[in-house]
């Protein structure tokens, strides 16, 4: 098929009306027959480099390692379930390239010595769902699946396709995280090793498995190599889903999008618990964590949102904030007050509330000086004169590593680079209220907020 | 002769004191598991003093619990064997009102051990469990007044009625608390609601 | 030559805020704007070890519990975990 430097390699061949059958997928990149030695591809695998696709980037050898040493029978579960927004990488690989994906599940089955396999997919992707089903209906008949797989339908939510509440979801029913130890890869679904690993990264093995790791370090940089997919949205004239080569530079990707970097206020870079670039680190990035990570930023889940020149980066944050405090679990105190207040707080300085308070408040203290009266309560850390956005830098340091699972330090993430991008915005709302561009449509999209945690009837 | 009923009377005595005693001692732990529950607090009594003082008064009450059934036991007047302390309805004398008395025993060995070893068994089992105190005050309570010799004394009436007037009072607290989040800490959910429909825990 | 030392934690879902650990123990645990505990992660001095045994005993959800670790080890949770300690150093 493709040497080593040709782009797509994931999409390469894949069906954009919709899953591509086996044939075509044999014909593209398909290996023959999935029997491969399973202590052959994990060395393979780590030759190459690869790593987790899912947002945590974890090696993704070393997870085959450990969890096929475990003491039970282990079991693979491929994560589709996309619950970032921003992205729609996994739905769209599900429904163009479902075999690529089944060819890596059973490959990881093999190099774990699984005896079961799940693939989580999202309840609301339709087209991945129906492509899936069609490719596995295909399979069956041409016998290619050596481990039964099972379908699982991921409810809507963004902690739904956290690890532990995947496992969650197979074994009781509810997508919701588990606070104690131990992990997955050690005890999960039914209490066997369970390696979970995003539908691309197993994308991304079917492929070594048939090119080899020399072939997949063809592209990308000596340190990150090989390919990925990320979802393009905001201003841009061309939005969706592309397949790049790591160290791609974020200009190129913004430009071939239809995208202008210089007419930018932002970059948000790894979905909605990435992190705001400003538009002279933008043009200067290339999409590798080497690159990122000093600009504070790290590739996740490889969703990019462009926000335009005329659009508010307050309103928009405040926006994404509240939608991400209304998708918390419920289930930990610091979580869903933490982050309901964060949100409140940030809604309030786009909105103009916190500056009226603001006023309220010098015009009281002013009034208090002139007659020489002390504060109420002698003042402290939690007096009244706490602007909202020093209320919302105190909370975020509060409650950041609190919940069950990361929830919240991902918002605080995000909100803390937001603050720090765009701290004159910030500022400037606080003081005098919403801006002109405060009113417009909203830019990044946020699907509707998510109402349960179990799958809908 | 005189030395036998001395004794007799000794026993006795202590029996009914020591039950009336009882009685009395239920109550406060029962009204405060409720004030526990209700997370009631104030700036002389922390949370902590109100948990020690339920689960204090709940030991007391073993010992007196445990002096009442010895003495009745030990007591030569009826012949009230040990296994009807704890089995209910195996003694003729007064067997209805006796065995309530071993119910109530029953029931309160139950929360009694279950929270000594509330570590090992898990919170849900031992919250389980614990709803037995609802039963277990009104059966002890019936037990006195259908056993109890005082009866019908004015002053056992008074403390009876003093005592019920106590635990209905933290029943209807009880009731009213169950719907403030997080405050419903016995049985259901007791996580904090959701900020899009719910109020913050004070 | 690793010591073990033992560090309080917080089961986040166990827990609903009432209170008593930051009243048994305000050296290690205090509490935020909604009555949850934060809690000092650092190991614990021997002389709080018997009155952050009485809080975890004491926690009407059992949330509050004590685990060994060796002392050079960083759980899991590490960079969030260091974040939170540095902001408990009040």
């Amino acid at each position: 098929m493709s040497d080593a430097s040709t782009l797509p390699r994931l999409l390469h061949g894949a069906d954009p009306h919709g899953g591509a059958s086996l044939p075509t997928h044999l014909r593209h990149h398909g290996l023959r027959a999935l029997d491969v030695d399973g202590a052959w591809l994990v060395e393979e695998v780590e030759r190459a480099g690869l790593r987790g696709r899912g947002g945590a980037a974890f090696p993704t050898a070393t997870k085959l390692e450990v969890v096929g040493h475990g003491r039970r029978r282990a079991v693979v579960v491929g994560n589709g379930s996309e619950g970032e927004p921003a992205s729609a990488k996994d739905a769209t690989l599900l429904a163009q390239a479902p075999h690529l994906v089944l060819d890596g599940l059973q490959l990881a089955a093999a190099a774990t010595r699984a005896t079961d396999a799940i693939l989580a997919v999202k309840s609301r992707a339709r087209d991945a769902q129906a492509a899936v089903a069609t490719a596995l209906r295909e399979r069956d008949m041409a016998a290619r699946d050596r481990v039964p797989v099972r379908v699982v339908e991921v409810p809507d939510g963004y902690v739904s396709g956290e690890e532990s509440a995947l496992t969650n979801l197979v074994d009781r029913g509810r997508a919701v995280p588990t606070a104690t130890p131990p992990r997955p890869f050690e005890r999960g679904v039914g209490g066997r090793p369970t390696l979970i690993q995003n539908v691309e990264t197993l994308a991304h093995v079917a492929l070594i498995a048939r090119y080899g790791a020399d072939w997949y370090r063809g592209l990308g940089t000596p340190n990150e190599p090989g390919t990925m997919l990320v979802t393009l949205q905001g201003a841009v004239a061309r939005p969706g889903v592309r397949e790049i080569a790591l160290g791609t530079p974020l200009a190129a990707l913004v430009e071939h999008g239809g995208g202008d970097l210089s007419r930018t206020r932002g970059v948000l870079v790894g979905g909605y618990f990435g992190t705001w670039l400003d538009p002279a680190a933008a043009r200067g990035a290339t999409l590798d964590a080497a690159s990122l990570r000093p600009l504070g930023a790290s590739l996740g889940c490889g969703a990019v949102g462009v926000l335009p020149d005329d659009a508010c980066p307050v309103a928009e944050t405040a926006r994404i904030v509240s939608w991400l405090a209304g998708e918390s679990a419920g289930q930990c105190g610091p979580c869903v007050f933490g982050l309901a207040a964060i949100a409140e707080a940030l809604a309030s300085v786009a909105d103009g509330r916190a500056a009226r308070e603001l006023a309220t408040a010098s015009r009281r203290s002013a009034s208090r000086a002139r007659r020489s009266v002390a504060p109420p309560g002698g003042g402290g850390r939690r007096a009244r004169s706490e602007d909202a956005l020093a209320r919302v830098r105190r909370w975020s340091g509060e409650v950041a590593g609190r919940g069950a699972c990361r929830h919240p330090d991902g918002v605080v993430r995000l909100v803390a680079s937001a603050l720090r991008t765009f701290e004159a915005d910030f500022e400037d709302h606080l003081r005098h209220g919403p801006c002109g561009a405060c009113a417009r449509r909203p830019v990044l999209p946020l699907p509707a907020q998510s109402s349960a945690f179990e799958v809908a009837a | 002769m005189s030395v036998l009923a001395a004794t007799t009377s000794v026993t006795w005595t202590l029996t009914r004191a020591s039950g009336a005693v009882s009685l009395l001692l239920l109550t406060a732990t029962f009204a405060l598991g409720i004030a526990d529950v209700a997370r009631w607090r104030s700036r002389t009594w922390p949370r902590f003093a109100v948990d020690a003082l339920h689960r204090n008064l709940a030991l007391l009450s073993v010992a007196f619990v445990s002096l009442h059934i010895l003495t009745t036991v030990l007591d030569r007047f009826v012949s009230i064997g040990v296994v009807s302390a704890v089995v209910p309805f195996t003694n003729g004398y007064k067997a209805l009102w006796l065995g309530l008395g071993a119910v109530a025993f029953d029931l309160f060995l139950a929360l009694i051990v279950t929270s000594l070893l509330r570590r090992r068994i898990g919170v849900r089992v031992w919250r389980a469990v614990h709803w037995a105190a609802y039963a277990c005050w009104p059966v002890a309570l019936l037990h006195a007044l259908g056993t109890g010799t005082d009866a019908s004394r004015p002053w056992m009436l008074a403390l009876a009625l003093g005592c019920t007037a106590v635990v209905a009072g933290a029943v209807l607290v009880r009731l009213a608390n169950s719907g403030i989040a997080g405050g419903d800490d016995l049985g259901g959910d007791a996580r904090p609601s959701n900020p899009r429909t719910g109020a913050l825990i004070r | 030559m690793s010591r073990e030392a033992l560090h309080l934690r917080v089961d986040p879902i166990a827990c609903t805020a009432h209170g008593l650990c930051a009243e048994l123990l305000p050296e290690c645990v205090r509490l935020d704007d909604w009555g949850y505990p934060i809690v000092d992660d650092r190991p614990l001095p021997p002389e709080l070890v018997a009155h952050a045994r009485r809080a975890a005993s004491v926690c009407p959800t059992l949330a509050l519990k004590l685990e060994a670790r060796a002392a050079a080890q960083v759980p899991r949770a590490s960079r969030s975990t260091r974040r939170r300690t540095s902001a408990t150093q009040s």
